[in-house]
Parts: structure tokens; sequence; C-alpha cells
């Protein structure tokens, strides 16, 4: 075998391959209907916006101020009020059906409370089960309340506020989970792609024996491997194209930084990934095996441990640990970066530099992967 | 002997040459029961919507026992740690630009003289935003305990409070003092919640990896003919194919139920028997859809290309990562397709709330009719295919 690469021949797997791709109508909505079909439902889906949250009242101090209190939380738009209750017993039938989310208990003795300029409790009983609603819905509930303690005079003089915290949002002003989803979805993308070629390309070859066909002809291996590739690496750069046409038009997601970088950074990140998916393919020896390998080794760290939609820092240090050798989460950081934070190379450079090497850290593994199997 | 139409001896001949194929190889049996352990241990720390340690940089310009506190009242509750102290204004930015910190605080000279003043002190709190869910959470925390601080150590609160009782989680102070209680998970645990909606994802998975590939396989491999071609009715081969997938599926779920009860310390409040029975259902329309699939495909790579065509979806719209009430209202209706979802609901109130059948059965009754209407069709389907 010469060691000397050829164009032509490189150019004809190329065209081999995409020949392959195009005849295969499910493949090809694979490469490109999944990914603008992944940002609009992401987008719009993935929301953590909490609004309307549906509460219940039972009001046994039934006074102008207790009646105010509850107008507070209705007028504040983040709350609705749905049912109004007489008695204790029909709190726990709301909850465990899941009709409320939050029911307000108002005690006899609240008006009282408040006119002597005492502490005045009020219930809040909440259906914890969704951890991150109940707390948010915690946030504004006390907000609504404090907020109302303050203009609600006490002996004539209002209650002061200590201290003002000016709080800003840098990057994703509006906090608009589309902002962070968009970008980070690029990376799923990317993996669903080398998923493709990892199953379609390189299994079937296998499979039919054209495999050894190739084997037999002149062609080198880091020939027939970039020939592969490079079909992907077209799709590839059109969907990333897609995909921030998507999320710039549908959902108004900033594109601040270079896409230049983007666009290489995202290259040298499919690389990697199509060459670990060849890797896998041509260790498992069954096809059941490959797919669950695939699954597990790239496609599920790439989504949850990759901080597209978990962030890492709250989970435990063993996983914060794992998710180090996760390519993903650096090529996350690093769509981040250019489409919010307008960043460039100068801040980026730790993830340029992590994408280029698991590039060749990828193609190193798929010419291994494939000489071992000719053999 | 016939029960339904079907003869028994042939279908438990099917059946147990089903389970020589599946157990065979000892690698997909470790797949089959050790995998949903490992995903369910692994992304069950991984879904976490809890924010813990975050990263925060400090500008301190004040330098005085109160600022210090203000620092240390933050970092007390384990939402926030002091990552680094920043020397002058540009290192906030350049921290958050690097993402080396998600919050930054300054602390202006003269905090402490405004707090004891009863002026308005302030500080300015910075959050990076590219993680959304994080910073709204983060905001709100960071907001909140600021201003419980304030309160504690502003001279004019003290003198209105009087003496105001403190403890039960009340300031003490006049005016509304909110108290409250979340049921069913009253540290707000994220993964309490969340590690029921993993079990329901990988019981989904499994039906229709198995189902799917039991059947595609012996297309592929030319051998689903010789079946045909046997005294098998299509009725018996379909209900033998699809038996054993019931066993494992309901292994696994005994499996990763014990798994996430004792590992994962989730209580599980309501009956076995209702979890089974909703599982059944559940289990019974992931055959179906694994069967419609497997007639659509006659190769493994297609197969498992439209199988994740179908799951992705069905997963966002189940409502594991995020809550139905919240999307808009078009995908709402859209989720009332997705069975998923009705067992993402069931299965959160059978371990969180100790939900039963009496509170259940819209789920279970929208499951059994979903499950046997898809079994129906692909039945009808395979039947065309295969013919």
């Amino acid at each position: 075998m010469t060691a000397r690469l050829s164009a032509g021949r490189l150019w004809a797997m190329a065209r081999k391959e995409w020949l392959h791709i195009r005849r295969d109508s499910r493949s090809l909505a694979m490469a490109f209907a999944v990914p603008a079909a992944m940002v609009i439902l992401f987008g719009y889906v993935i929301t953590f916006d909490v609004r309307d949250i549906r509460m219940a009242v039972l009001d046994q101090s039934n006074t102008t101020q207790s009646r105010d209190l509850v107008d507070a939380f209705r007028s504040s738009g983040y709350f609705r009020v749905a049912r109004q209750l007489t008695s204790d017993d029909q709190i726990s039938p709301l909850l465990v059906r899941g009709t409320v989310r939050l029911v307000l208990v108002i005690p006899p003795d609240f008006a009282r409370h408040l006119a002597a300029a005492e502490p005045a409790p009020v219930q809040a009983l909440l259906d914890g089960g969704d951890a991150n609603t109940a707390s948010i819905a915690i946030n504004y509930a006390q907000a609504i309340v404090t907020s109302y303690s303050a203009t609600a005079v006490l002996k004539g003089v209002p209650l002061p506020v200590p201290i003002a915290v000016d709080s800003r949002v840098w990057y994703n002003e509006d906090l608009k989970s589309s902002s962070m989803i968009v970008p980070g979805l690029m990376a799923a993308i990317m993996m669903i792609l080398s998923a493709l070629l990892t199953s379609l390309t390189i299994a079937r070859e296998w499979e039919r024996g054209t495999m050894e066909q190739l084997a037999a002809t002149p062609v080198h291996r880091l020939e027939v491997i970039l020939g592969k590739l490079l079909p992907y690496l077209g799709i590839g750069a059109v969907d990333i194209v897609l995909v921030a046409v998507v999320g710039g038009v549908v959902f108004a997601v900033p594109f601040r930084g270079s896409p230049v970088l983007l666009m290489v950074t995202g290259m040298l990140f499919l690389v990697g990934a199509q060459g670990l998916g060849m890797f896998i393919s041509a260790s498992a020896k069954s096809q059941f095996l490959a797919t669950q390998l695939a699954m597990i080794v790239t496609f599920l760290p790439a989504m949850l441990l990759s901080g597209l939609m978990f962030d890492i820092s709250s989970m435990p240090k063993v996983l914060q640990v794992i998710s180090l050798v996760v390519p993903a989460r650096y090529f996350i950081a690093a769509t981040r970066g250019i489409f919010l934070k307008g960043v460039g190379l100068e801040v980026l450079w730790g993830q340029a530099l992590g994408m280029l090497v698991f590039a060749l850290a990828g193609l190193g593994l798929a010419v291994h992967a494939f000489r071992k199997e000719i053999v | 002997m016939t029960v339904l139409g079907l003869d028994v001896g042939r279908l438990v001949q099917l059946v147990r040459k089903e389970a020589r194929q599946t157990f065979r190889d000892p690698r997909a049996l470790r797949v089959i029961f050790m995998a949903p352990i490992l995903q369910l241990v692994i992304f069950g720390y991984a879904v976490t919507t809890d924010v813990k340690d975050a990263a925060m940089i400090v500008y301190d310009r004040d330098h005085t026992t109160e600022s210090r506190e203000l620092v240390q009242a933050l970092t007390a509750g384990g939402y926030f740690r002091v990552a680094s102290l920043a020397a002058k204004a540009e290192d906030l930015a350049d921290a958050l630009d690097h993402g080396r910190a998600i919050v930054a605080l300054e602390i202006p000279r003269g905090f402490q003289g405004d707090l004891a003043a009863g002026g308005r002190a302030s500080v300015q709190l910075l959050i990076d935003g590219t993680t959304s869910n994080t910073a709204t959470v983060a905001q709100a925390y960071a907001s909140q305990i600021i201003l419980r601080f304030g309160q504690q150590h502003s001279p004019l609160v003290a003198q209105t409070a009087g003496t105001g009782a403190q403890g039960h989680g009340g300031t003490g102070l006049p005016g509304v003092d909110l108290r409250v209680r979340a049921w069913y998970n009253p540290n707000l645990e994220s993964r309490v919640y969340n590690v029921p909606g993993v079990v329901c994802n990988l019981m989904m998975l499994m039906a229709l990896l198995l189902t799917t590939l039991a059947v595609v396989r012996e297309r592929e491999l030319g051998t689903l003919e010789q079946l045909m071609v046997s005294p098998l009715t299509p009725g018996e081969l379909i209900v033998g194919k699809t038996l054993p997938v019931v066993g494992i599926a309901l292994v696994d779920l005994a499996l990763i139920t014990t798994v996430a009860t004792l590992w994962f310390a989730i209580p599980l409040r309501g009956t076995l028997a209702t979890l089974g029975l909703t599982s059944l259902a559940y289990i019974v329309c992931g055959l179906g859809i694994g069967l419609l699939i497997s007639t659509v495909s006659s190769t493994t790579q297609e197969a498992f290309m439209t199988m994740f065509m179908f799951f992705l979806p069905a997963m966002i719209f189940s409502g594991f990562f995020f809550p139905v009430e919240n999307m808009p209202v078009f995908f709402q209706y859209l989720t009332l397709l997705d069975p998923v979802r009705y067992y993402v609901e069931a299965v959160r109130a059978i371990f969180l709330k100790g939900a039963g059948l009496a509170v259940l059965w819209p789920d279970v009754l929208v499951l059994t009719l979903m499950g046997g209407g898809i079994l129906w069709f692909a039945a009808r389907r395979f039947h065309k295919t295969t013919a």
C-alpha cells in the first residue's frame, strides 16, 4: 500500500458515499429534517418560564386585607386562582391529583395580627414533586408577599427595604430558554450525524461484504475514511447554517461571534464524533451492540452530561469528572460563547484546542479500527 | 390446547426459541439487564435542575465585617461558592466571559455605612444568562439571601420589629410572614422528581428496541419466512414474539425500581400492584409501536433510525424534562398523543404521592386503549407486509 494520498481517489470515495446517502430517503430526512425539527421542538417545548401557576385559596380570615393579598397573587400574572376552598380537607385531593400546584392558607386571625403589627403567618402548601417549578413558585410567592407587606402600612411606617439588589443578567437578558438550547443543540445534531454514519455506512459495508472489495482496490485507508467523512462534513456545514438561521429567525437567538470560528470548531467536533462512531461500529461485532453502545457512549452523554440542559456544576463530583472527557461539553461551551457572548479565540482557545485534539483522536481511532478489521 | 384461538403448545415453543436466542449471547444479556441500571444511575445523577455550588466571583470594595458577612450568607446555604476574588471591575466581566463564574457580586464602597445609617445600601449582581434555568434560580436565590441579610442587619427594621419572635422559618418582622411547606418532596430535590421520569424512558427504550430487533433480525436473516410457512398462525407469531419482551421489560422494571428506591432513596408510596398494572399497559404500547416500526423497516439500521425519530419527540413531549403545562398550548395538545406522557404522570404520582387507581384510572385507561389500538393496527400491518 502506498502512503501517498490521491485527490482523485478521495473524490471518488466521497462521491460514492454521497450517492449512498442520496438514495436512502430516510437518512436524508435524518440529516436535514431531524435537525430542523429538533431546533423547533426544543426551542418551543423547553421552557423554564413558569407562568399561570394554578393555585387554590383557603381564606379563613375573609377580610379586606386577606382579599387584598389574594388579589396581589392574582394580578401578578404568575398565579391563577383556580379554586376557592372552604375547609382543610379539600386541600389534599387537589394536590394529589395535581389540580393545583400551590394552596394558600390564610388563617382566621390574619387581619388582627396585621393590625397589631405582629408577624402575620400565612401558609403556602406546594406540590414539591417538580422541584424546579416549585422553587420558582416559592420565589414568586415570596416576592408577592414581601411587596404586599411593604405596601401594607404598619403603624404609619412602611416596611423598609434595606438593601437594593441591582441584578442584571448578561448574554441572555430575558433568560430565554431557547437562547440557551439552540446553540447547544449543534452538539446533539453532530452526534446524530455521526450515529447515522456509524450505523449506515460502515456497518452496511461490512454486512454486504463490500468492505473487502474496497480493501482490494488501491484506495488508501485514510482515503476511505476521509472520503466517507467528506459528505457528512458537507451535511454538517449545512446543518450548522440551518440551525443558526432557524434559531435566529424563529426564536430570535442572537449571533454575536464569528461564523468562521463556529464553522471550524463544528467541523472539528464532527470529525472527532465520526471517528469515534467508526471505532465503535468496528469494535462491536453485532449491530444490536453497536447501536446500544453508540447510544450509551456518544448520544446520551452529549445530551445529558454536556451541560446542554443540565448544569454540570450541580452534578456530583464523579459525574463532573466524567464530563471532562465528554467532547460535547467543550463544543457547547464554544457555541454558547460564540452565539451569546460574542467572544472569539482569545477566550475560546482552550475549547478550540480541545476540538482539535478530539478530531485527531477520532481520526486516529478510525484508522486504527479500519486496519484491524481488514487484516 | 387452545386459548383465545391460539395454540398453547406452539406458543410455548416459540417463546422458548425466542428466549434461547436472546439469552445465548452473554453480551446481549448484559445490555438488557445492566444497561438500564447503569443508565438510571448515571442519568439519575446527571438530570438535576438544582442549583448547587454555583461559582461566584466577588468584588468587595467595602472590606468591612458586614460585606464579608454578606458573602458568607451567600455561601452558607450551599447554593454559591466563592470561585475567585476580583481585584478590579474588569475581572468580573472577564470571569463571566470565560465561564469561570456564573454569578458576579460587586459590593460598593460605603456599603456598611449605608446599611448602618438605615439608608439604602446597594449591591450589584451580574448573572451569566447562557444557561437560563440555572440563571433564573441563581438570581432568585441570591436576591432572597441578600434581602434577608439586609432585614437582619438594618437597625431600622430591628426598631420597627420590636420583640417579634424569631424561629420557625419566620422573619419575626411585622407584616405577612409566608411559611412554605412543600409536600411529597420537602427538600425540593429535583432528583426525586426526575428519577421516576428516567425509569419511564428506559422502559420505553427497552420495549421498542427488543420488539423491533426481534422481528427485524428475523426478516434480515430471512428466517421470518421460515416462521411464516410453519404451522404458526400470525396471531401466535405476534404473541410469541412479544411475550418474552413483556417478561424482560417487567424484570427490568423490577430492577430499576429497586435501584431507584434503594440507591436514590426515592420514596415508593404507592402499591406495587398499581405500578405493575400501569406499566403493563405502557409496555403493550411500546410493543405495538415497536412492531409497527418493524413493519416499515427491512434492516436493523432503518429500524434503529425510525425508532430514534419516534423516541426523541416522545421523550420531549412526555414532560420528563420540562412540565407539560409550561409548553405553548398547541404543543400541550400534541402531548395528548404521547403514551410516555401518561406513564410519566402516573409513575410520578405512584412514587411520590402514593396515588392509586382511584386517582390514576384515566391515565391507565388511555394507556390501555392506546396500547390495544396500536397493537391491533400493527398486527394488521404485520399480516400484510409478511403475507
